[in-house]
């Protein structure tokens, strides 16, 4: 049966990213807290105009109640899923699907961790596995070390190719001024850095750092009232495959390779159309698997796709415009982040490393050791 | 049935056992109430022949002097996959397709299924 998502009935009007980077001394509330008055107020609205409500905090699971109560608030559609970094694109899935039944009117999504401050790593949300702790896995970082293997193995990637991912994040965090890590990392620098999961050295792996995003979002109908240019939400939709990486039916295939066909029949585009592609870089080899998976290219080819700056700024597609979770925030779930770059672009809000006439964007978010995948089309008002 | 607690039981004991269900003859690992997708809950233990293959590994680098350790992805025999790591050689020295067999250890309290390198006969 075909997906009968409400394309372009609801938009993002309002976001805002808080405490990138370092930002000591606050709550993950706190900076969630902040992030979500500051997209408000984008779009001339406040806390109280607020009726559907979506949150995570890591260390808070019921976060969903306890953000209402910060906000002051009595919001009448509330989640606080946990399907991982990708719970943020769910919840525009669901922000979308309420607006279009009436079940709300205004929607807030919004994030914060205060991880790199509070403990100087990244903070686990993965329940100890009686069938992997006795094997010592580095989680995550191992899990997905034993994806980009299997890939290396089974279609010749490269570790030079894991490279090229890394050094176009960081080509395009040095364009944005609220990228955590901007100084210049060449492939020399990536090849001899500290080993840490083969075939991942710590370049392979994403930033730890604090950081909060928040996105608005109404019905289409009243998008034009509140932002000048919204990000209409076209498409979304979601694949969970597995829990724990041992059981991945095949490593060099994510959900994407079945959520992606189906966001791209709702929005009646293809992959050709996509001016600007915000993926989950929590390590060099997904934006390969992701790349193949959405059909930027064949399975088994993002390693020769991502090399010669293809994904660089300049190149022929933009990928990971903010400097990405490798190079610009991750403060441990990444998801938001790449709903409010994609926004931003699609708004013409991203200043030096903006995408020229940039129409369609696709948004996606990885939960778990790529156990769940979920991705957002949005458009400007061209595209509805 | 009390998949989990009888696994390490029969760990304990020495003996790898997996499941496998009477009906759709399928097995199963790690043990559950009924075999995934089917719901089959006609299951049983059977010892599991051992033998595997490696789907994937890495070597987890440690700051010296702690060493550096294997981590792999083994496909079994019977059709499951899980995770273990190859003891016996370099951990560096594993590979995606090598033939391996499995092996109960003993750290401190715990039994630990790994696996080696097959000995060719």
């Amino acid at each position: 049966m075909k997906e009968n998502f409400p394309r372009g009935k609801a938009a993002i009007v309002g976001t805002a990213t808080f405490g990138c980077g370092a930002a000591p001394g606050y709550s993950s509330m706190e900076l969630a807290h902040r992030a979500s008055v500051l997209a408000l107020a984008s779009a001339g609205l406040k806390p109280s105009d607020v009726d559907g409500l979506f949150v995570v905090i890591m260390d808070d699971a019921l976060a969903g109640l306890t953000f209402a109560e910060t906000l002051g608030i009595h919001p009448r559609f509330l989640d606080n899923n946990r399907t991982g970094g990708s719970s943020f694109q769910v919840h525009a899935m669901l922000a979308a699907l309420a607006l279009d039944a009436g079940l709300c009117e205004v929607a807030l999504i919004a994030y914060g961790s205060n991880q790199r401050s509070s403990t100087g790593k990244l903070v686990s949300s993965s329940r100890p596995s009686p069938w992997e702790s006795a094997y010592k896995p580095l989680r995550p970082i191992s899990s997905y070390a034993l994806a980009a293997a299997r890939h290396m193995h089974q279609y010749g990637t490269t570790k030079a190719q894991l490279g090229a991912v890394a050094v176009a994040a960081r080509q395009w965090a040095r364009l944005n001024p609220e990228a955590y890590t901007r100084e210049a990392l060449t492939l020399d620098d990536y090849m001899q850095a500290r080993p840490v999961a083969d075939p991942f050295g710590v370049r392979d792996c994403c930033l730890v750092t604090d950081g909060a995003a928040a996105v608005v979002m109404t019905r289409a109908d009243r998008a034009r009232d509140l932002c000048a240019s919204p990000a209409y939400v076209l498409a979304g939709a979601q694949a969970t495959t597995h829990r724990e990486i041992a059981s991945m039916p095949d490593l060099t295939v994510t959900g994407l390779a079945d959520a992606g066909p189906r966001a791209y029949a709702q929005a009646g585009v293809g992959p050709k159309d996509i001016d600007v592609v915000e993926l989950y870089d929590a390590f060099t080899i997904n934006p390969i698997l992701f790349l193949e998976d959405l059909g930027f290219c064949a399975k088994g080819e993002g390693g020769a796709f991502v090399e010669g700056g293809r994904i660089a700024p300049g190149g022929s597609l933009a990928v990971n415009t903010n400097g990405g979770g490798l190079s610009c925030v991750h403060p441990g779930m990444y998801g938001l982040f790449t709903i409010v770059e994609a926004a931003r672009q699609l708004g013409g809000q991203a200043g030096e490393r903006q995408v020229a006439d940039a129409k369609l964007a696709l948004a996606q978010g990885n939960g778990g050791e790529l156990s769940h995948e979920a991705l957002l089309i949005l458009g400007t008002e061209e595209t509805l | 049935m009390n998949p989990e607690k009888e696994y390490f039981e029969h760990l304990a004991a020495g003996r790898f056992m997996i499941q496998k269900s009477r009906g759709t003859g399928g097995h199963v690992f790690y043990p559950r109430m009924a075999e995934p997708g089917t719901g089959a809950a006609d299951l049983e233990w059977v010892p599991a022949s051992g033998r595997g293959t490696v789907y994937s590994t890495t070597v987890i680098r440690q700051k010296p002097p702690a060493p550096n350790y294997n981590l792999a992805l083994i496909d079994l025999a019977e059709g499951p996959r899980m995770m273990s790591r190859v003891d016996g050689i370099a951990p560096e020295a594993v590979t995606i397709g090598m033939p391996v067999t499995a092996k109960i250890v003993q750290e401190g309290e715990q039994p630990v299924l790994v696996f080696v390198p097959e000995v060719r006969r």
